[in-house]
């Protein structure tokens, strides 16, 4: 297929945008909120907070291409973004069990499965056909009215911080104590659900044989 | 550019629930529908993890976002075959021509 010089460019800018505007609320609004209050986060701006500023970026390119492209794979595409997006963001988190995790159970099931589905159902090679939306001009007012309350939200309210660094450290054995202790009933719950996952879609998905 | 804190992860949380939530609205692909749910999960799941590092410490956050993702493939894997069975009843998955609960 011959790549759209002009689709290409629009991309470009609204990964360009994605950046400007994250850059914009880390600079002109995150700064003065601790300038006003609490402690103001100390150290150089170095190579793992560039990192994180790539990933942030990908991770939202990758929901928006989710969120506005008309090809269904290219949507799916977007989800493999924002899903390893996010498992790269939980690495900075010091939550390495839940990085892999997500790596194996998103990338690996759940994003196969929905290309699966992807090419079970759809007529994948007309492009405009595959993924029609209800008019952007919705979609675009729900945007503009959900995610300025979110960010202000997030951005005003003072949040109770630890003061020490967290550590690094690996999370793995206690996660297994807690799954064995602390959490044992919604640990049982869970696999019980996914038992009765398991059969529910074998259930649903397959081919009704008659009986005659 | 500052140093990452809290507050970077939780706006990165709003955008993918943002993202999520107008996928889920303006989609009319069943699929496309489930990758909306499936992006506002994620959201969700990067504020349990940001606060269970900045805030609370220990791993109850991360035991919370682990049974997120388990809930996730589960739902992800029942939503599919429900759009398989559409599929197969009434040739399409768009869900505006699904609209009854027989064949």
């Amino acid at each position: 297929m011959r790549i759209d010089a002009r689709k290409l460019s629009l991309w470009f800018i609204a990964t360009l945008a994605v950046v400007v505007f994250l850059g914009y609320m880390t600079t002109q609004v995150i700064q003065p909120a601790f300038a006003k209050g609490g402690p103001a986060p100390s150290g150089p701006a170095g190579l793992t907070d560039f990192l994180f500023y790539v990933i942030a970026a990908l991770t939202v390119a990758g929901a928006l291409g989710v969120a506005l492209s008309r090809n269904i794979l290219y949507s799916a595409m977007g989800l493999l973004m924002a899903l390893l997006g996010v498992g790269a963001l939980y690495v900075y988190l010091a939550a390495d069990f839940v990085a892999v995790t997500q790596l194996l159970i998103y990338i690996g099931g759940v994003l196969v499965l929905i290309l699966f589905a992807v090419m079970l159902t759809n007529r994948i090679t007309e492009v405009n056909v595959s993924n029609t939306s209800f008019g952007l001009f919705g979609g675009i007012l729900l945007a503009a009215s959900v995610a300025p309350v979110l960010v202000a939200v997030v951005t005003l309210t003072p949040w109770r911080v630890r003061l020490a660094a967290p550590a690094m450290a690996a999370t793995t054995e206690a996660i297994g104590n807690g799954f064995l202790t602390t959490w044992l009933l919604p640990f049982e719950v869970a696999s019980l659900v996914l038992l009765a996952t398991l059969v529910g879609s074998i259930v649903i998905a397959r081919k009704e044989i008659k009986a005659d | 550019m500052t140093a990452i804190s809290l507050t970077h992860f939780l706006i990165i949380g709003a955008l993918l629930f943002t993202a999520g939530l107008v996928t889920v609205a303006t989609r009319k692909n069943a699929v496309g529908i489930l990758m909306g749910v499936e992006l506002i999960l994620n959201g969700s799941n990067v504020n349990f993890v940001a606060f269970n590092h900045y805030v609370t410490g220990g791993v109850s956050g991360q035991v919370f976002a682990l049974f997120v993702i388990v809930l996730a493939a589960a739902e992800a894997a029942v939503g599919l075959a429900i759009v398989l069975a559409i599929f197969q009843t009434f040739k399409t998955i768009d869900v505006r021509f699904a609209d009854l609960m027989r064949e």
